[in-house]
């Protein structure tokens, strides 16, 4: 909880513009109109972030932070980089490279089509964490800005799930291990 | 020669209507024309899972059920607890509106919730890992127990419902999943009722014993006083009764209806005609003897205080005979009431002392939890007591 605390004024934008709270987001069945996202705040909203979560992990240990990136305008939107009080931020995306899907380091951003979602999720582009100060827990609630070519930002709050996937070899040859082991019982 | 023919000749024709059945229903997951049957929303129907109060309890009881209890690990405290609520509720309000949870890797079983709900219950050993005060304690021994650890106590219970086991399954996946960081798996315990459609809603649920079981549960206007707290809590009982099937096999009916108080067939106490009938232990049978044995579980059981009932949602289970063909079947008594200790203990006192039932059946798992109150939207379970 530290990391929330950290970035309260972040996270307390996030909740405005999202409506999030304890649950992480609202969960509209896939294909819903994004329409449906509360948009109170007084930043137009170009761009909505659905269903943010990020994958649990150890400290310094790279993961990653997924979700539904949302175009609500008529024209194309990119997102040149994002950032997180919880770690270094990396646009990744999945290419392959020898025979073998790795991840990389997206050129340009991530663009989305007027009108159009972009999927961030495992196996696909993503955001990196690079190396994150402290363990992401279960259930942790980390806070992003994502911020757009034109230099706009938008925070969203992601929470944390243990997820054995994702374990995708990063091009210059690190590794993400997988999270949620269990604890030990007592 | 002839016989055998005409025989064979039957089966043939019996083969042939198969085929045609298996190509009217078409491919996977098609549904049946609805030419052939009225519409059917069992699939795609919902129980609302956020409000004051946790669905899965007063609801009519889905077909298919887990009770999935898990053992906190070390090292979780309060504030991871809520860590983990918040995740499984997120879930939980996912799946019951047929969306995949967060991170889910088979989000194409999210999809049919078939009435999907999850009840979460706290047992005492979740508030002492949180540093509070258990509302509910274990029950005491009773003396027809033959309790087995691997089907009792529990800090968490996951009550899965919905009318499809496949749902039940992805549901009871992501969830233990999701609560992997915080609790071991302690038992597992799935259970049946009538498949949707098979019997009117509301119909009272017959187990494997051939009784019908829930007819004195509170209903309508009861329901409020017997199982709810005013801030919307509860208290759940689970207990895993083993049914003695081969013992009760070797008795004839009317000593199975005077074990239990009522007529197998109908339901109806023996001093009456009708299922819902209240029972008459003044009645004397032709005989001179009580209609309703003293001994009957009915009698037994019996509470008249609408404030005192209990509600029964219980569910059958049925594994695997043995190589004799013994059969391992039983019950998954869940009952919910206000108060455990005024409501439920002085039932189940009655029945260990004097219940001639207690000769078929044996209880061999017994765990108690506090349920507490519903969340809103955007809100976890839990979060009045942990948060």
């Amino acid at each position: 909880m530290q990391k929330t605390q950290a970035a309260t004024i972040a996270l307390s934008a996030a909740l405005a513009v999202f409506g999030l709270s304890g649950c992480g987001g609202s969960g509209e069945p896939a294909g819903a109109t994004p329409t449906s996202h509360p948009s109170a705040s007084a930043v137009a909203q170009k761009l909505t972030v659905r269903d943010p979560w990020v994958k649990a992990g150890r400290a310094g240990e790279m993961t990653a932070a997924f979700g539904v990136l949302v175009n609500d305008t008529d024209a194309d939107i990119t997102v040149a980089g994002a950032q997180s009080p919880a770690s270094p931020l990396e646009l990744h995306e999945m290419a392959m490279k020898d025979g073998k899907m790795v991840m990389r380091p997206k050129e340009g951003g991530f663009v989305i089509k007027a009108r159009g979602t972009h999927e961030l999720g495992p196996g696909g582009d993503h955001l990196m964490l690079m190396k994150p100060a402290e363990a992401i827990e279960a259930g942790d609630e980390v806070a992003f800005t994502l911020t757009l070519a034109d230099g706009t930002t938008v925070p969203f709050t992601a929470i944390a799930k243990p997820f054995a996937g994702a374990g995708e070899s990063y091009d210059p040859g690190m590794h993400m291990p997988a999270s949620g082991m269990p604890g030990t019982a007592k | 020669m002839t016989t055998r023919r005409r025989l064979l000749a039957g089966g043939a024709v019996a083969g042939a209507g198969a085929v045609a059945a298996a190509v009217v229903a078409g491919g996977p997951d098609r549904a049946v024309p609805a030419a052939a049957t009225p519409p059917d929303d069992t699939g795609t129907a919902t129980v609302p899972f956020h409000g004051p109060r946790q669905s899965g309890i007063t609801d009519e009881p889905p077909a298919h059920a887990a009770f999935v209890a898990f053992t906190l690990a070390a090292g979780t405290d309060r504030r991871a607890l809520g860590r983990m609520l918040r995740l499984l509720s997120d879930d939980a309000a996912r799946l019951t509106r047929g969306v995949p949870a967060l991170g889910d890797t088979d989000a194409t079983l999210a999809v049919l919730p078939a009435r999907l709900t999850v009840t979460f219950g706290f047992g005492p050993g979740l508030y002492t890992s949180a540093g509070l005060p258990a509302p509910v304690a274990d029950l005491p021994r009773f003396a027809i127990d033959r309790l087995e650890r691997r089907w009792s106590g529990g800090d968490l219970l996951l009550q899965i419902c919905a009318d499809d086991p496949l749902t039940v399954a992805h549901t009871q996946r992501m969830l233990i999943k999701d609560a992997r960081p915080f609790a071991a798996v302690r038992w597992v315990q799935q259970g049946f009722r009538r498949s949707p459609g098979v019997q009117a809603p509301g119909h009272t649920q017959r187990n494997v014993l051939g009784q019908l079981d829930g007819t004195a549960n509170p209903r309508g206007a009861e329901l409020e006083g017997a199982v709810w707290n005013a801030d919307g809590s509860s208290t759940l009982v689970v207990r895993r009764i083993r049914a003695e099937i081969e013992k009760w096999d070797l008795l004839a009916v009317a000593d199975k209806e005077s074990a239990t108080g009522r007529r197998l067939a109908t339901g109806a106490p023996l001093s009456g005609q009708d299922e819902h009938d209240e029972p008459d232990f003044a009645a004397l049978d032709p005989s001179g003897l009580p209609a309703m044995p003293d001994f009957s579980h009915v009698t037994r059981a019996h509470v008249t205080d609408p404030a005192l009932k209990i509600l029964r949602r219980p569910y059958n289970y049925d594994g695997v005979p043995d190589a004799g063909g013994r059969p391992d079947a039983g019950l998954i008594f869940a009952a919910y009431q206000r108060d455990l200790v005024r409501q439920f203990l002085p039932i189940q006192r009655r029945l260990a002392e004097k219940d001639l039932l207690n000769e078929w059946i044996t209880p061999i798992g017994s765990a108690v939890f506090a349920v507490p109150p519903g969340c809103a939207e955007g809100g976890w379970i839990g979060e009045q007591v942990l948060a």
